[in-house]
């Protein structure tokens, strides 16, 4: 590879101090720049810990990470941090400001950036998160998706070159959760950022590149997200649900009906009976 | 949900007195308390409460709601005002109730610490009526900044009393949640003997506690990841500037106190 | 547990500047017995609902019946304690009320707090514990040492063991991963049926309305939107999509295969093998015709 990646683990292994078993094993991966990949897993396949690990709130056992080639260790951690944005899973306990903007400056005035320079920043990340005329209002007067858009508009105000949303939409209503999901899929039309999210929900793996699957600690399997949920039994053995559309065409496959390719969507799925209906 | 906690008793305005720097207005409610207890004159006294008076009117609160926010302190005014009548025993005898001498120096004392009283609580429900609690932590990280050269954590401090404000109506919105759960499971708060109401609270607090211990690791977390790692070479972003009104106001303030000392006898 | 709601509405801070109406002349009946689930999103509505159902909130006009109970304005719930043993809430996260030392004292709060006999709550204890799967073992664990997930269920014990008429579920998912949302799910449908109770089931997951409820009550700005069997209401997708709802993907995809092959599948509660069965029939047909 020429370029260096934006994320990678090699052989790494970590254990909790309390766990008596290893929460990660030997896990290695890459995260190309501009990436968007989605980590995925059961509750305990350690897919939360490598977003821990990717920042250094977690340090491994055994094994290296580098963030955009700088390894993760003591010396580093702050130079890592400002590469890394994490959005994490509860609105409320992330929100530091006593108001939107005053949340936002609580990073850019930890990394020591100028007022002026503060000022510019916090325009347009409130503009990338569609949270302009919020600039003032408490936290608790805003919902769960805005809060986290806040965070994300935080995060964004850094400059990092990686944002990690750690099961950012678990608490969120429906449409929080596509406020949040139309919010990252924005950013990322407009600047280069990696984005790793780790999630469950299924509706998000659609928007990645590329989906890791975790189980018990170990990389289960990396693919597209068409070749992951090819994989519709396996998933189901490891614990993990397939989507609607996945099931549905794997019922139809079974009743003898040729789909080309895997759909993903509703429309996709829907093209394919199409062609299979109009073929003579 | 009722989204109208609020926080101390700000009440938002645009008028002279919440515009001006929370730092001078700290400096100037100080002063003006130290003063209070220098006032030894009719004249002075007149020159303080017109002063306190003039604050008021330039707030554009209602002085209405300014009277309803001095309430739970009017009691402890009248009270101080019986306490003197009645102990006091300096000057001639004015009247008598019920074979009960009061006398002058009772009267003049007890409306004097009555009124000390009145102006004190005064002027510093006014500070908090018209300036946000987030102000008065940037005044107060400001003004104890010389602190830093002994060593006084100044920029911890001030940054617990913001994520303290930033998490009351958290916190009360919780308190209201489990309070909630704990009576749909039989909880009774409000009727019993002083130890069974004492016994139900119990329920209400270890949640409350868990979940405050959870928030603030996580927070501490989020705090890590965001880059925090103390004061050192941090900058600001709420910055205090003093403006031309602030010093006019201020230099004003002054001329009131002058008048004051001058009036003393 | 038969419930009506007549003209009920419920104003926060009435007659303040920060008067909310947050449930707007609601009226409707859920028969005892019934499975129903009531949708909106969030500040629909919804939690100030189901404060009214165990007297939490009393309505500020209107008149509800909750069984033998009746709720107004004016008059003091007369044994209020009684509706609530009879109306057992899991709260969103109930997790977050446990507080005792060990799972079997926090179990038996609540039975306690209501008067029940020693007696009855130890021969109820095991009953609860296989209807919520939870091993004996773990009674004399601190809750705290547990996973989210049991936290939870040692929470739903607690209400279980009063067996209420009336269970109200308040997003009893909410934060778990799907296998642990429909183990969740199919054990309140296992409870529900198990004792021919009412149970009434707040949810954002359309999917789970349809799968579980045989009624449902949409909610929008504290109004009752729309009401009906799952599959009436589903039926209605734009209505659905004005209040910022969406129908259920199986429905959603029948109505787009409908516009597209001109021929509909009526949805009756179809597995997606039943339904991939007609649909092929019907995409067959079509390759044969030509």
């Amino acid at each position: 590879m020429s370029q260096p990646n934006d994320i990678s683990f090699q052989n790494i292994s970590f254990q909790y101090p309390q766990g008596d078993e290893w929460a990660l094993k030997d896990v290695s991966f890459h995260i190309e720049e501009n990436e968007w990949v989605a980590i995925i897993g059961h509750n305990g396949s350690g897919k939360s810990t490598i977003a821990k690990l990717m920042n250094g709130l977690l340090t491994p056992q055994s094994g290296r990470i580098h963030i955009k080639g700088l390894e993760v260790n003591e010396e580093n951690i702050w130079e890592v941090r400002k590469k890394v944005g994490m959005v994490f899973q509860n609105p409320d306990n992330q929100f530091v400001g006593t108001t939107v903007i005053d949340d936002i400056a609580f990073g850019l005035e930890n990394h020591g950036v100028q007022r002026d320079e503060m000022l510019k920043r916090m325009k347009y990340s409130l503009e990338a998160v569609k949270m302009e005329g919020y600039e003032n209002h408490e936290p608790h007067n805003l919902s769960g998706g805005q809060k986290q858009r806040v965070a994300i508009a935080s995060v964004l105000a850094i400059e990092p070159d990686i944002i990690i949303l750690d099961e950012a939409t678990a608490m969120l209503d429906p449409i929080g959760r596509n406020s949040i999901m139309e919010t990252v899929d924005h950013v990322r039309s407009e600047r280069d950022v990696s984005v790793v999210t780790i999630t469950h929900d299924l509706n998000e793996v659609l928007f990645a590149d590329r989906v890791i699957v975790m189980n018990d600690g170990e990389v289960w399997k990396e693919g597209t997200p068409r070749e992951i949920f090819n994989l519709h039994k396996e998933l189901g053995e490891i614990g993990l649900d397939t989507p609607f559309v996945t099931q549905l065409s794997n019922s139809l496959k079974s009743e003898g009906i040729v789909l080309n390719q895997e759909p993903l969507t509703h429309k996709e799925l829907m093209d394919e009976l199409w062609t299979f209906y109009s073929r003579t | 949900m009722s989204n109208s906690v609020i926080i101390g008793q700000y009440v938002p305005g645009q008028s002279l007195v919440h515009r001006l720097d929370p730092r001078l207005k700290m400096i100037m409610v100080f002063l003006f308390i130290i003063f209070i207890f220098l006032a030894n004159s009719w004249m002075s006294y007149l020159v303080l409460t017109l002063f306190a008076l003039l604050s008021v009117v330039t707030t554009r609160i209602a002085p209405s709601f300014v009277i309803k926010g001095l309430k739970p302190v009017w009691f402890l005014i009248i009270f101080t005002f019986i306490l003197h009548l009645i102990v006091t025993k300096e000057g001639d005898i004015l009247f008598s109730i019920w074979n009960f001498d009061v006398y002058s120096g009772a009267l003049w004392k007890g409306l004097e610490i009555s009124l000390r009283f009145f102006l004190l609580i005064l002027m510093t429900t006014l500070l908090t009526l018209t300036t946000t609690p987030i102000s008065i932590t940037d005044a107060i990280e400001s003004l104890f900044q010389p602190l830093k050269r002994i060593r006084f954590p100044v920029h911890e401090l001030a940054l617990m009393m913001s994520i303290s404000l930033r998490f009351i109506p958290t916190l009360m919105q919780e308190t209201d949640k489990i309070s909630k759960a704990q009576a749909s499971r039989g909880v009774d708060f409000r009727t019993g003997t002083i130890k069974e109401r004492l016994k139900a609270v119990v329920p209400l607090l270890v949640p409350l506690f868990v979940s405050a211990f959870k928030r603030a690791e996580e927070l501490a977390m989020a705090m890590e990841a965001r880059g925090y790692k103390g004061g050192e070479g941090r900058t600001k972003f709420r910055e205090l500037k003093l403006k031309p009104m602030d010093v006019w106001i201020f230099i004003l303030f002054i001329i009131v106190l002058i008048t004051f000392w001058i009036l003393r006898t | 547990m038969d419930i009506l709601f007549e003209n009920v509405s419920h104003i926060y801070q009435k007659n303040t500047p920060f008067e909310f109406k947050a449930l707007e002349e609601v009226s409707f009946h859920i028969p005892a017995g019934s499975f129903a689930a009531i949708i909106g999103h969030t500040g629909s509505g919804k939690s100030t609902l189901i404060q009214h159902f165990n007297g939490l909130l009393k309505p500020t006009s209107g008149h509800i019946r909750m069984g033998d109970f009746n709720i107004t304005a004016e008059k003091k719930v007369k044994d209020i304690m009684d509706l609530r043993k009879r109306v057992g809430v899991v709260f969103q996260y109930p997790e977050h009320q446990l507080f005792e030392e060990t799972v079997e004292k926090d179990i038996q709060f609540g039975p306690k707090n209501f008067g029940l006999s020693q007696d009855k709550i130890d021969s109820r204890l095991p009953e609860v514990l296989k209807s919520v799967n939870l091993p004996e073992g773990l009674l004399s664990r601190s809750p705290f040492d547990l996973s989210g997930g049991q936290m939870r269920r040692v929470a739903i014990a607690g209400v279980l063991m009063m067996s209420p008429d009336l269970l109200v579920l308040d997003e009893p998912t909410a934060g778990l991963d799907p296998r642990g949302q429909k183990e969740m799910m199919d054990m309140f449908s296992r409870v529900h049926k198990e004792t021919q109770r009412t149970t009434i089931l707040v949810t954002h997951s359309m999917e789970d309305a349809l799968k579980y409820a045989d009624y449902v009550f949409i909610m929008n700005h504290g109004k009752l939107v729309m009401e009906g069997t799952p599959l009436e209401v589903f039926q209605k997708e734009e209505a659905l999509n004005q209040v910022g709802l969406a129908v259920p993907e199986v429905i959603k995809f029948l109505h787009a295969f409908e516009s597209r092959f001109g021929q509909s599948i009526p949805f009756k509660g179809q597995s997606i093998q039943e339904l991939a069965k007609e649909m092929t029939e019907i995409v067959r047909r079509g390759v044969k015709d030509e």
